[in-house]
């Protein structure tokens, strides 16, 4: 049912998405609105959970800042989106990584994936 | 001042961005098209309205046959008043559609609600039951004292009990408007709509604005 009621909303979907999912490390530029400026921050870290659900489909980011891990969830076609780049490729073996929250320093690392 | 409302028809839940970007979850409605079919005057009604027509309907009896001749002979199903102050804006047979409404402003949306049938006094009235443990038997949704004892001596009127529950006129005041597809005439209020999908609602320009 959702998905018929899909093609009433004019929110396009996003084209210029490159392919990542659980594990990889992205860049997303977020659009933060300060007062009535608007301008860009780049919200860097390891994509630990992507729920594909059509246009509503969204991905969890966790990173950490000075020393407090901080997850941010963004819909992929936001429009408060700008732009998502993946900077590297992880190698993981489950979809959601909700095991990162209990691991710091060396231990939250993930391997690369090679090709 | 236009009209103030607008017959529709639930589609369904989902979730849209609003205007600022937002996630918003809303509903979707199928706004009209609506056709007036008849103006009320001071005149002649002793108030001022414009009635409007929706849905086509392919059986219709004479009478309201009748009734929409002067309208182009459209055969619509459901009909409905909605109060204005300048009904002489409108003329027999217009069309009025999602236009009606702005992103960002606030409806009020009258619909009946989905029957429950039968229900007990915890669905019905929120009533807490009874223990889940401590020696219970046959008491976890009981409504408890339902009054006094031999003064009254009586179950006073209106004490909430179980009983039919549901399939009455419900509005929901002050949803705002999400977003709006002229194409497809639809709008999406933020929050839900009572009633199921695919039925009748009535939705009207909110009275109650918070200021």
């Amino acid at each position: 049912m959702a998905y018929e009621l899909d093609s009433l909303v004019d929110t396009e979907p996003r084209t210029n998405v490159p392919e990542f999912g659980s594990g990889d490390t992205v860049r997303v530029h977020a659009k933060v609105v300060e007062g009535d400026k608007e301008r860009i921050q780049v919200f860097e870290g390891v994509v630990i959970r992507k729920r594909n659900k059509g246009l509503v489909s969204n991905f969890t980011v966790r990173k950490i800042a000075s020393g407090v891990g901080v997850e941010r969830t963004f819909p992929i076609n936001s429009p408060r989106v700008d732009k998502i780049e993946v900077t590297r490729h992880g190698k993981v073996r489950r979809k959601n990584l909700y095991y990162l929250r209990g691991l710091t320093g060396k231990a939250a690392r993930i391997k690369e994936k090679r090709y | 001042m236009t009209i103030e409302g607008i017959l529709g028809r639930k589609l369904g839940t989902l979730q849209v961005f609003d205007d600022r970007g937002r996630l918003r979850g809303a509903t979707a409605l199928e706004v009209g098209p609506c056709f007036v079919t008849d103006i009320r005057t001071p005149e002649r009604n002793g108030y001022t309205a414009v009635q409007v027509g929706y849905q086509d309907d392919r059986k219709l009896n004479r009478p309201e046959a009748g009734h929409l001749r002067a309208a182009g002979n459209l055969k619509l199903r459901h009909l409905a008043e909605f109060r204005t102050d300048d009904a002489g804006a409108y003329t027999l047979g217009d069309r009025i559609g999602a236009e009606l409404f702005e992103t960002g402003g606030l409806v009020d949306v009258t619909a009946t609600s989905k029957g429950r049938g039968f229900q007990g006094g915890v669905k019905r009235h929120n009533f807490k039951g009874g223990p889940k443990t401590h020696g219970q038997s046959d008491r976890h949704r009981a409504p408890g004292s339902i009054g006094s004892g031999t003064t009254p001596g009586r179950v006073l009127k209106g004490t909430r009990m179980a009983g039919h529950m549901g399939a009455v006129q419900t509005t929901v005041r002050n949803l705002e408007i999400a977003g709006r597809n002229d194409d497809r005439n639809v709008i999406f209020v933020a929050g839900s709509v009572p009633g199921p999908i695919g039925g009748l609602v009535r939705i009207r320009k909110a009275r109650k604005v918070a200021k």
